[in-house]
């Protein structure tokens, strides 16, 4: 039985992981990064306007960049 | 709840294609079952799940999280969006993923006349995988707005008009222009996410909501500079894969 419910627990730690992180975990963390950011700039007005988007911009470009590299047959 | 309705209809045409091939090499009865049978669990999930997080879950933490989830998901999308429309990744083809599909079902025994658990399974699988994403989108966006029921209502007329289109056009669901449905909705999702995500840690937006238009136009700006900057380097062309 609680072999059955740690299989289960793994499985759905597996799926979730795959689902949010997957075989992209920079914009996982890019995401993370934006939070923090988001929090600790809060109180800065115009700042975190500007920085926030900038930080998600900047961490997409450099995934794709990344992903260009990457995904290209042979590379 | 323009963006559930893109997501559930790009998400919708991918698992139609996999309930069309079931449909066709197993029997229309157990495909149809197993594709109501994936429904209906996803339908409880948003129930189980969404009403909870409204009641429950104080506004700003909801936004936080949900708005995090939401950009992970949408800069995944655009990611996958860019190096598409650039080259550096085959487009998604449908016909090749019934091909397969269809190729793969016919090694599985034979049809049973009533019930085909094969066909179930595949069908159950291919709509609960591909409807997941959705369920998630139509919990973020709904509970974060209090707008559950509209957005789930949104999700379901999209699978409904996809579901009668598959029907009309049956197998030439590839020309549904997913990449750029795929795109418009991951620029909506990550313009969500960056805003709920400011909102709820206490960013304050100049002009408030209207401030996602900036944010849209921002993401759309750079995917109109980013895919031709990808498609300079980009290999000879590839051959679609599923």
């Amino acid at each position: 039985m609680s072999a059955a419910i740690s299989r289960g627990l793994r499985a759905f730690g597996r799926f979730w992981w795959e689902f949010v992180v997957g075989d992209t975990p920079e914009l996982f963390v890019a995401t993370l990064v934006v939070v923090a950011v988001s929090f600790a700039l809060a109180s800065l007005h115009v700042v975190p306007v500007v920085v926030v988007p900038a930080v998600a911009v900047a961490s997409l470009l450099w995934s794709a960049a990344r992903g260009r590299v990457r995904e290209r047959p042979g590379a | 709840m323009l963006a559930v309705f893109g997501a559930s209809a790009v998400e919708m045409v991918e698992a139609l294609t996999i309930v069309l091939a079931a449909g066709t090499s197993r029997g229309w009865r157990s495909a149809l079952e197993g594709a109501a049978a994936a429904l209906g669990v996803l339908a409880a999930i948003v129930l189980v799940v969404g009403v909870p997080l409204i009641r429950y879950v104080p506004i700003d933490a909801l936004r936080v999280v949900v708005g995090a989830l939401l950009l992970t998901l949408g800069l995944n999308w655009l990611r996958k969006a860019w190096l598409r429309a650039s080259g550096h990744k085959a487009m998604h083809d449908e016909d090749l993923i019934y091909a397969k599909t269809v190729e793969e079902l016919s090694h599985d025994g034979p049809v049973r006349a009533q019930r085909d658990a094969v066909g179930f399974a595949v069908a159950f699988k291919g709509v609960f995988l591909e409807g997941t994403e959705v369920v998630l989108i139509v919990i973020s966006l709904g509970a974060s707005q209090g707008r559950l029921g509209l957005a789930a209502a949104a999700a379901a007329a999209a699978a409904v008009v996809v579901i009668v289109v598959g029907a009309i056009v049956a197998r030439q669901l590839s020309k549904v222009p997913e990449n750029a449905i795929k795109l418009t909705v991951g620029v909506m999702l990550s313009s969500f996410g960056i805003f709920w995500v400011g909102e709820g840690a206490g960013v304050h937006w100049p002009g408030s909501d209207a401030f996602l238009f900036v944010l849209v136009a921002l993401f759309a700006g750079s995917s109109a500079l980013a895919i031709p900057w990808l498609r300079r380097s980009a290999p000879a062309p590839i051959g679609a894969v599923g």
